[in-house]
């Protein structure tokens, strides 16, 4: 699919229509993000909470059952850093 | 099915009746008589080219139920409505017309106009051809629907019965209702009495359907002073209307083999876009519009435009009028012009898209024109029309000074006099330079 910011008006699909699935998906919500979650893995014990509350869900299991967040869809929300059970995230300002 | 093919049959009998009939009684086309030819110009001209027009029968009907029979001759497929008055004769005769097997469509019996105009959006992307009808509140209620359905693309054909807004209450006719949704991205037509009424309930499905149109469209026509009017009209018949219109070819539609997302989230990168395209398809849709209004005028007679001239030759003061109040001013215009007022009266028809150009020629070199709104745009300029009408002469070397005046709201009856009173008035305003923005006419006080 061609970037939004190249599309002509002369381009658009009738009504406004997609005819790709996922195209949602081409729209990187990461650039919204003020702060990121960072984990401190010696205190994070597996539990997979971060994951299961995101609300992206923009969280991925990495090799060993730790957790960091996909950059590509993080809003820094910090739900995650508030339900982290050993509060083993905390929440860092993005950097300028 | 049986059923249909039946009907079919037995409709066809009737247009062969009704050929049969146009045969005996086929004349050369009347001359108009010198004394009167001077009086019409375009409105209602016979087509000087057609020899011989499609076979019709002149009926006294109800302007709501020719409405209806146009509804059905163009076979609708689907319908969503919720009954408002004045439009209730409409959606209640077709809602027969399906219970008793004589229009072959889903009818669905909807809680309210927001839910008719989403029903409707609905089964226009299933592909069927989709008619609703409403007024005043229910368009009011159908308002942020309105806008998707353009936006999408679906080819609805919706006939308003114009009527004032609340509040104060008033079930009365003015065009307060559709002003209030002029940015809704629909074609907009308004009509004159009960044959336009008919004439333009067919031609929207086949203006709509266009694949290079697919937007949906809105007769307008007053509520009460049309709608519920008898009238004597000319009904073609379903052989002709089958000719005409063929059957609706969705471009764009749900289907579960062929998936597409319809309705999406735009981005402000791509909004304006979007916007731009449904802007463009909307102005050259007018070529479309008079394409098929040229043949309609081969297949009846009837020939229409967007801005309508009625003894504009040498007038130096015209009136602009919408709707049926159009053949009051006509009266008006033709009393006048017996007492030696250089007069002449512009109907515009068409209201989305806008008609430039035809509404700069028709202007000519008129001194002054006085536009009547059946609408007030409350602390804005006055009337919706009349501020187009303004913006759009002026850019224009020779304009002529525009006035405003606002008649007929909630029903208030507007007699001859009225025109001859503004007229008058008008000139006087002129001549001592304009005072008021716009003026509500008639108003106590």
């Amino acid at each position: 699919m061609k970037p939004l910011e190249e599309t002509t008006w002369q381009e658009i699909e009738l009504g406004g229509l997609l005819r790709e699935p996922g195209s949602a998906r081409a729209y990187r919500t990461g650039d919204w993000r003020s702060q990121h979650p960072v984990w401190t893995k010696s205190r994070c014990i597996r539990c997979g909470v971060c994951w299961t509350v995101c609300p992206e869900p923009a969280i991925v299991e990495e090799p060993g059952g730790y957790f960091d967040m996909d950059p590509d869809y993080c809003k820094g929300c910090g739900t995650c850093a508030r339900e982290c059970v050993t509060g083993c995230i905390s929440m860092m300002p993005e950097e300028e | 099915m049986a059923k249909a093919k039946a009907e079919t049959k037995a409709e066809g009998k009737v247009d062969a009746k009704i050929e049969a009939k146009a045969k005996v009684e086929a004349k050369p086309e009347p001359k108009a008589e010198a004394k009167g030819e001077a009086k019409v110009e375009t409105i209602a001209k016979v087509d000087p080219v057609a020899k011989a027009y499609a076979p019709a029968h002149r009926v006294g009907m109800e302007v709501s139920i020719a409405v209806s029979h146009a509804v059905q001759l163009s076979r609708a497929e689907a319908i969503a409505a919720y009954p408002i008055t004045p439009q209730t004769h409409i959606v209640e005769h077709l809602s027969s017309m399906v219970a008793n097997g004589d229009l072959d469509a889903e009818f669905i019996n909807v809680e309210s106009e927001h839910s008719a105009m989403s029903a409707c959006i609905g089964m226009s992307a299933s592909g069927a051809r989709t008619y609703t009808a409403t007024s005043s509140q229910g368009l009011a209620l159908m308002h942020e629907i309105l806008f998707i359905a353009s936006a999408m693309r679906f080819p609805i054909v919706m006939t308003v019965a114009n009527r004032a807004l609340s509040g104060p209450l008033s079930i009365w006719n003015d065009h307060g209702d559709i002003m209030a949704a002029r940015d809704i991205g629909w074609i907009q037509i308004f009509v004159e009495n009960g044959q336009e009424a008919f004439d333009h309930s067919v031609m929207a499905f086949k203006i709509a359907e266009n694949p290079k149109v697919l937007l949906p469209t809105i007769i307008n026509m007053d509520g009460f002073i049309l709608s519920h009017v008898v009238e004597a009209l000319e009904m073609v018949g379903q052989k002709t209307v089958d000719n005409f219109l063929p059957a609706y070819v969705p471009r764009h539609q749900l289907d579960t083999k062929n998936p597409v997302t319809m309705g999406a989230f735009a981005m402000p990168e791509i909004y304006t876009e979007v916007k731009m395209k449904h802007q463009v398809t909307l102005t050259n849709a007018y070529e479309h519009i008079m394409a098929v209004w040229d043949e309609w005028a081969g297949l009846t007679g009837r020939r229409y435009q967007p801005v309508e001239r009625y003894r504009t030759e040498d007038a130096k003061v015209l009136l602009l009028t919408m709707g049926c109040l159009s053949e009051v001013a006509k009266i008006a215009v033709d009393e006048m012009r017996e007492a030696g007022v250089p007069v002449g009266l512009l109907k515009l028809r068409m209201w989305r898209p806008f008609p430039f150009q035809d509404l700069r020629e028709a202007v000519g070199d008129a001194e002054l024109l006085v536009v009547c709104d059946r609408a007030l745009s409350l602390g804005g300029p006055g009337g919706p029309v009349m501020s187009e009408v303004r913006s759009a002469l002026y850019a224009a070397a020779q304009r002529p000074q525009i006035l405003g005046y606002i008649i007929g709201l909630g029903g208030r009856d507007v007699a001859p006099e009225a025109f001859r009173e503004i007229v008058d008035q008008a000139q006087k305003e002129v001549a001592q330079g304009p005072s008021q923005e716009f003026h509500l006419y008639g108003v106590r006080g």
